[in-house]
């Protein structure tokens, strides 16, 4: 079964200098008790999908095309907004970047964590007691006594820790985790992400989880997309595309982690280029103008070509393997 | 002091009030020391990373050898001169010869000037209005790789990468010989940061600079620099060479922060040291050797005896029982 479906997805705002289209036919599914990552650059179009589902497009967004199914039977992307506000929270959960931004810095944790639980229909020391489960469950140590205390007390791992408890407490089908790691150092990174798993695991929820850092793809996701300009370039089990990535931007982006040099180099790898004006979207395959393999035929739109099993990228060169980086 | 050597910090301690009147009437602790007796060279040329944890103490240091932070105890040799007990206006001129790049590219930049003025900020600052501005913005655009027609931008039409560039470029203005990078790449796209590095990286080579980096990122070091010291509660746990520190770490803290960065690659195998807990606060430093509490390898003597700094291979570390050894 699959718990959110996204169909040809394009999405476009309308600015002062033209409209833009920040969203094309983007597909992808995530299959229940599954990781999905979303990996792409700035720009990419991360947020403004997270914004898509939730049903918090800016007022100037639009949903132009395709669906987005959830649990099989809603279609998020023409539900009314009161109906969208009954998912959100309690059927869709969702962690941000910066945890101190999440968490209301005047209310003791203890009245965020019993707020959140208003749908419940529980007592007031029923919902305490499940906010302090909650808590020892992301490793808070002495949950009783810091239900009374306010998010400055806690250090940035913790309220990060808190803030998942919070979009779990719920018990959500779907997690949507954006860039909950990044603002964290790496040890902390690495035991979020382990918590994460933990945590998905005794849920049995399903987690999409945005990131521009492919390490953290790599341990958390069983299957990946990733995204440029708005469109989806390649699709599959994070094993096939950390392994035999076929779309020249993803190679790219793979060639260009510095995790996976394993001594120093003289010249780092980049990307030549930059993003393309999305108000004037470049024709034919959106990566080339910026791709050493372009030649004619890019300048029409690539079909997505099946490399094996799940996996899909859209190029019309997606024969030529991932040279590997590492020697 | 070698005349190789370019910045000399000699047990350096800065540290900061805390608390109010009623804390100190109560007795409580009324300082924490920030930076507690850090002590390295840094030798023309090279660069130097510091890394670990937020809070670690390495902003604070970075900001002390700048002059932004008052100095408690210890020296400052910045080309042979101590830097500390100087004027303002001395200061002005270390830091003409030590620029600082701030983290968040383009916070760092104010929103209401446009990059013709932000790059000619410096010289006004430092009294060499005379010169020709236009040219010198034109040339520190080339510099840093940046198109002509962008001095006519403001921070707000810049991504990341570019206004990463303008702040390199405001830094090395008035050819300085030292640069001091807070997180350089945080915050930036892979393929942003590595074209940045490659930026830093020339222009030490082109233009002979030295360079002091702070950075979380272990990924960034291995590439650019050629030391590193690794900070906790603001000490030096291990300080010695890059790749030397890479291939075998000598301190379980560094072990355990190497072996923290997430790999792409799924079919790793990872023998992670997974580190307990919070780091402890700096309020109520713990007893003997202060990692004790997180340390994997900690035996009952490291919450008694303070370990005392030793060269181990070309590393100096504090550690009762090092690694690798």
């Amino acid at each position: 079964m699959t718990v959110l479906d996204v169909n040809n997805l394009s999405v476009a705002f309308h600015t002062e200098s033209g409209r833009l289209e920040a969203l094309k036919q983007v597909s992808f599914s995530v299959p229940a008790n599954r990781s999905v990552g979303v990996v792409g650059e700035s720009g990419c179009g991360k947020s403004t999908l997270i914004n898509a589902i939730l049903g918090l497009l800016a007022d100037n967004g639009e949903i132009t095309s395709g669906e987005i199914i959830f649990e099989g039977n809603k279609d998020l992307a023409r539900l009314d907004p009161t109906a969208m506000r009954g998912l959100r929270g309690l059927r869709i959960a969702t962690v941000f970047q910066d945890p101190m931004g999440a968490l209301n810095p005047v209310l003791s944790v203890g009245r965020q964590m019993r707020d959140i639980q208003y749908r419940s229909g529980l007592s007031k020391r029923d919902k305490d007691a499940r906010s302090v489960a909650m808590l020892r469950k992301v490793r808070i140590p002495d949950p009783e006594s810091r239900l009374t205390q306010f998010p400055h007390e806690f250090s940035g791992g913790m309220k990060q820790r808190i803030a998942i408890a919070m979009a779990l407490m719920m018990e959500p089908a779907l997690l949507i985790a954006d860039e909950p790691t990044t603002a964290l150092d790496a040890t902390l990174e690495v035991a979020t992400i382990e918590l994460l798993k933990d945590l998905q695991r005794d849920i049995g929820c399903s987690v999409l989880f945005i990131s521009h850092h492919l390490g953290v793809i790599a341990e958390l996701c069983d299957e990946m997309i990733v995204m440029y300009a708005g469109e989806v370039v390649e699709s599959g089990t994070t094993r096939e595309i950390f392994n035999d990535a076929r779309h020249p931007y993803t190679q790219k982006l793979l060639a260009c982690d510095p995790a996976r040099l394993s001594q120093r180099v003289a010249r780092l790898p980049t990307i030549a280029g930059t993003l393309p004006d999305l108000r004037h979207r470049p024709s034919g395959c959106v990566f080339q103008p910026r791709c050493d393999r372009a030649d004619a035929q890019c300048l029409t739109v690539p079909p997505a070509a099946l490399i094996a099993g799940s996996h899909i990228a859209r190029c019309w060169h997606a024969d030529i393997p991932l040279e590997r980086v590492r020697a | 002091m070698s005349s190789d050597d370019l910045l000399r910090v000699s047990d350096l301690r800065v540290s900061f009030r805390v608390g109010g009147l009623s804390a100190r009437l109560a007795g409580r602790a009324t300082e924490i020391e920030a930076v507690s007796g850090v002590s390295f060279t840094l030798q023309r040329g090279s660069t130097f990373a510091l890394v670990g944890e937020s809070g670690s103490g390495k902003t604070t240091l970075a900001r002390t050898l700048n002059g932004l932070q008052p100095v408690r105890a210890g020296k400052i040799l910045f080309e042979g001169q101590e830097l500390q007990g100087l004027s303002n206006a001395a200061l002005k001129l270390v830091r003409r010869r030590m620029p600082m790049m701030f983290q968040d590219p383009v916070g760092s930049l104010s929103p209401r000037l446009s990059v013709r003025s932000l790059l000619s900020e410096p010289f006004v600052i430092h009294g060499l209005s005379d010169r020709d501005l236009n040219a010198e913005v034109t040339r520190l655009l080339a510099l840093v790789g940046l198109p002509r027609d962008f001095a006519d931008r403001y921070p707000h039409q810049l991504s990341g990468g570019q206004a990463r560039r303008v702040g390199v470029a405001r830094a090395i203005a008035l050819d300085p010989v030292l640069v001091v990078a807070d997180e350089p790449t945080a915050g930036l796209d892979v393929s942003v940061q590595g074209e940045v590095l490659n930026l830093l990286n020339d222009l030490r080579d082109r233009m002979g600079l030295s360079m002091l980096i702070i950075t979380h990122n272990l990924h960034v070091v291995r590439q650019i620099a050629d030391r590193m010291a690794v900070m906790y509660l603001g000490r030096f746990v291990e300080q010695g060479e890059t790749e030397a520190i890479f291939r075998a770490p000598h301190h379980p803290y560094t072990a355990a922060l190497l072996s923290a960065n997430p790999e792409p690659d799924p079919d790793r195998v990872h023998q992670r040291i997974t580190l307990p807990a919070d780091v402890p606060s700096l309020l109520a430093r713990p007893s003997g050797c202060e990692f004790h509490t997180r340390c994997p390898q900690a035996q009952a003597r490291c919450a008694v005896d303070v370990p005392v700094p030793a060269t181990v291979g070309n590393s100096r570390l504090t550690c009762h029982f090092p690694l690798n050894t």
